[in-house]
């Protein structure tokens, strides 16, 4: 196995992680998610079982934290938006080092924070387990429609593209002398997202001509295909892979009852 | 025996008005390989796309081995005619080259093993068998050109349509795809600026402009005529002097 089928999030092994097919994966993310998403943000104790069981998978997938922790910069947005939450929010307020911050938004930031930190954690676990060619094979396994997976599967091919394509633009900019973090260059790197939209947009276009004239009418084949096309996954590694969803749905079972 | 590709009286006007084809005629013999010649926004690449059917011509027809092109020939006609686009990362879309060169055959109701056989041959024919599982993305620029021309060589095509093949290559990358172009059997269509490329490829050229053909005849001549070259915005490289005959 060479290293060149990645995508910037894949980290190569051959964990027991890594060798589960990927549809298996994608089912285990999602309930994960959706057993954090579930729970009643008023309680600690379970967000640290989702954390824990995390760590687990890290463990055996032999991922290091220090491997995540700068990834999950991609949260910092949302981020950003929950810290204003508490001085935005109505409704009671405490006093916290001077400052009046509303109760409910304290809540609700905390909530997003939890929330999309356990699950930008799991996504990433996923994403670096899994390598980009197995995707379209698992979608489809998984009764997704062929328009959503061959969207998906543009997306992830493309965003490569884009990104060295905003890279020239951004290097032909600072060989100009634009110096990308004093403010009054804001504009100029406007003008280069709208071009870079435009450049996209053509792309596109190329792309779907390029697609009809190789017989395109609509429909990706399945294209169940040498190594791409992964034997189907068995019982057993359904159960292995959903076990660290299982635990987290009883983690989200129990802090219901318990409540 | 019918030509491979005849058209006749081809005009297209794009949506914004401007006239890309103004009475394009044009007939290439089955096996010929021909190279098209012309400025920047002479309609060559335009052309290119009308011959499969991706553009419609607002005038004119196109006829492929004998069959017209219409909407219910479309299907046959991609099939039979396949266009290798400029830019790879237009063509190459899928995870995997070996997935992206089965997509086109995959369309054409090909399946199992002779997919599989399909995809090993077009890999093969253009010496990326090794590369076959990695991403599109990790291959160098001549990789990535040979790889398209292998998304449409696996579609068996009888006509090869090619825009700029030489285009961003380095020297050895450039001979290296000429050899493979030089050992296909398929009438061959070369768009290109690159003169000394088209005469080691072709001995037939066509140079248009503004939308029509202005010269059709034996490379060695067409690149002589310093003339023509020059009213149409053409030239050889500097130092190169092609002996016609």
């Amino acid at each position: 196995m060479g290293g060149g089928h990645s995508h910037p999030l894949y980290r190569d092994g051959h964990s027991v992680v890594h060798r589960l097919p990927a549809e298996v994966k994608i089912v285990a993310l999602v309930v994960f998610v959706f057993a954090v998403v579930a729970t009643p943000r008023e309680m600690f104790w379970p967000f640290a079982g989702y954390a824990l069981i995390l760590l687990g998978v890290w463990r055996l997938a032999r991922i290091p934290l220090s491997w995540i922790a700068p990834r999950m910069l991609i949260e910092a947005p949302f981020v950003v938006l929950a810290v204003l939450l508490p001085f935005a929010e109505g409704g009671d307020r405490v006093e916290v080092a001077g400052m009046s911050l509303s109760v409910a938004g304290l809540w609700a930031a905390w909530g997003i924070v939890v929330k999309g930190t356990l699950g930008v954690a799991a996504s990433l676990t996923v994403a670096a387990t899994t390598t980009a060619r197995e995707l379209p094979l698992a979608l489809s396994r998984l009764g997704v429609p062929g328009l959503i997976t061959s969207m998906l599967v543009l997306m992830i091919r493309y965003i490569d593209v884009l990104g060295a394509e905003a890279g020239r633009m951004r290097m032909a900019r600072i060989s100009r002398g634009d110096s990308p973090r004093t403010l009054h260059q804001a504009g100029a790197i406007a003008k280069g997202v709208g071009g870079l939209f435009l450049r996209s947009y053509e792309r596109g276009e190329r792309v779907y001509l390029a697609m009809l004239s190789r017989g395109y009418d609509g429909n990706v084949p399945a294209l169940a295909l040498g190594p791409g096309g992964a034997a189907r996954a068995s019982v057993r590694q359904w159960w292995a892979a959903l076990l660290p969803a299982a635990a987290a749905v009883t983690v989200a079972v129990s802090a219901w009852v318990l409540r | 025996m019918n030509p491979a590709i005849r058209v006749s009286g081809l005009h297209h006007v794009y949506p914004d008005g401007h006239r890309a084809l103004a009475g394009v005629d044009l007939t290439v013999e089955p096996g010929e390989r021909v190279a098209v010649l012309g400025p920047n926004g002479a309609g060559k690449t335009s052309l290119m796309l009308h011959l499969n059917g991706v553009l419609t011509a607002t005038s004119g027809t196109v006829e492929i081995s004998g069959t017209p092109l219409a909407r219910n020939t479309l299907r046959q006609i991609r099939q039979r005619v396949g266009l290798v686009f400029q830019d790879p990362d237009d063509q190459l879309f899928m995870p995997t080259v070996a997935q992206d060169v089965a997509f086109g055959p995959a369309n054409f109701g090909v399946r199992g093993p002779e997919l599989e056989q399909r995809v090993r041959a077009a890999l093969e024919a253009v010496s990326l068998t090794a590369h076959a599982d990695r991403s599109p993305a990790h291959l160098s620029a001549g990789q990535r050109r040979r790889a398209a021309l292998a998304t449409v060589l696996a579609c068996r095509p009888e006509i090869l349509v090619l825009d700029e093949p030489s285009a961003n290559l380095d020297p050895v990358a450039r001979r290296e795809l000429a050899d493979t172009l030089a050992g296909l059997d398929a009438t061959m269509l070369i768009v290109t600026h690159d003169l000394p490329y088209a005469a080691q490829l072709c001995r037939r050229a066509v140079v248009m402009d503004a939308g029509t053909v202005v010269a059709d005849g034996e490379i060695g001549a067409i690149l002589a005529d310093a003339d023509l070259l020059a009213r149409h915005r053409l030239e050889l490289p500097w130092g190169f002097r092609i002996s016609s005959g």
